[in-house]
C-alpha cells in the first residue's frame, strides 16, 4: 500500500506511507463559515517507560483502517456539528519527531472543535485497526497488546 | 471447513506468518474461534483482547463464520 484514501465533501481520509503534512490537513479543513479550526498532531516520542525508542513501525489492516476513521469522522462531524474533519494516519517505519497521525476539524465554535478533536484520537485509539512496534536498541514490543 | 486467517501486529507472531489456514468445524461461531485459537495457541490467552473481522467489520461472539470470508485477527490496536 502507498497511498489509499476516502475523499468527501466534508471528510478526508487518508492512509499513506509518506510523510504527513499538517498544512494539508488543515487546508481541507478551514472554511469560511468556520470560526475555529484544532489541530492534533501525534508524533513519534524518544522514551516510553524509561526507555529509549529508536523508531516505530507501523502496520494497517488497511480497508478496515480507512473504513473505521471514516466512521469516527461521520460520528464527530454528526454529533459536534461539524464543518469538516480531516484524519490522516501514517503506515511504515517512523522516526522520533515524525508525524504517525493527524486530525483536523473545523467549526462555527471552538468548543465543538475541541471536543471533536480529542473524541476522535480517543476512538482512533479504541477501534482503528492499526499496529505499531516499538524498537528499541535492544529489541521491540508490539505497543499495548499484552497487559 | 477450511478458514483462511489474516494476522496482524502481535497475532502474526502467535501464528507464525500473515496467513493459515486451519481446519474447523461448518457453521462455527466468532466465539469458537476465539476459543479454538487459544487451544490451540495459548499465546493468545496473554493478550488483553482480541477481535475479530470478517469482511472488514469486525464481528461480535455469535457471528457464524463460512470459508469464503476475510477473517482477520485484530489485536489491541495501538494506532495514533
Amino acid at each position: 500500500m502507498r497511498y489509499s484514501e476516502v475523499k468527501m465533501e466534508n471528510i478526508e481520509i487518508v492512509l499513506r506511507a509518506e510523510t504527513l503534512l499538517e498544512q494539508e490537513a488543515l487546508d481541507f479543513v478551514k472554511s469560511d463559515g468556520s470560526g475555529g479550526v484544532v489541530l492534533f498532531t501525534g508524533t513519534v516520542r524518544n522514551m516510553t517507560k524509561g526507555k529509549k525508542v529508536m523508531r516505530l513501525d507501523f502496520e494497517a489492516y488497511e480497508p478496515m483502517a480507512v473504513s473505521e476513521m471514516k466512521k469516527i469522522a461521520v460520528e464527530a462531524v454528526s454529533r459536534f456539528e461539524l464543518d469538516k474533519m480531516a484524519i490522516h494516519h501514517r503506515v511504515g517505519i517512523l522516526e522520533v519527531g515524525e508525524i504517525p497521525v493527524l486530525i483536523a476539524c473545523s467549526s462555527a465554535h471552538r468548543k465543538a472543535a475541541f471536543e471533536a478533536c480529542e473524541f476522535a484520537i480517543d476512538t482512533l485509539k479504541e477501534t482503528v485497526p492499526i499496529w505499531k512496534r516499538e524498537i528499541f536498541e535492544d529489541g521491540e514490543v508490539w505497543v499495548s497488546a499484552t497487559p | 471447513m477450511n478458514l483462511r486467517l489474516i494476522c496482524y501486529g502481535i497475532t502474526k507472531d502467535i501464528l507464525g506468518g500473515f496467513e493459515k489456514q486451519i481446519e474447523v468445524e461448518d457453521g462455527m461461531t466468532v466465539g469458537d474461534l476465539k476459543k479454538e485459537l487459544t487451544g490451540r495457541f495459548p499465546d493468545f490467552e496473554k493478550l488483553k483482547s482480541l477481535r475479530i473481522a470478517i469482511n472488514t467489520e469486525y464481528a461480535d461472539d455469535q457471528s457464524i463464520l463460512s470459508t469464503n470470508d476475510e477473517v482477520v485477527l485484530i489485536p489491541p490496536v495501538s494506532g495514533g
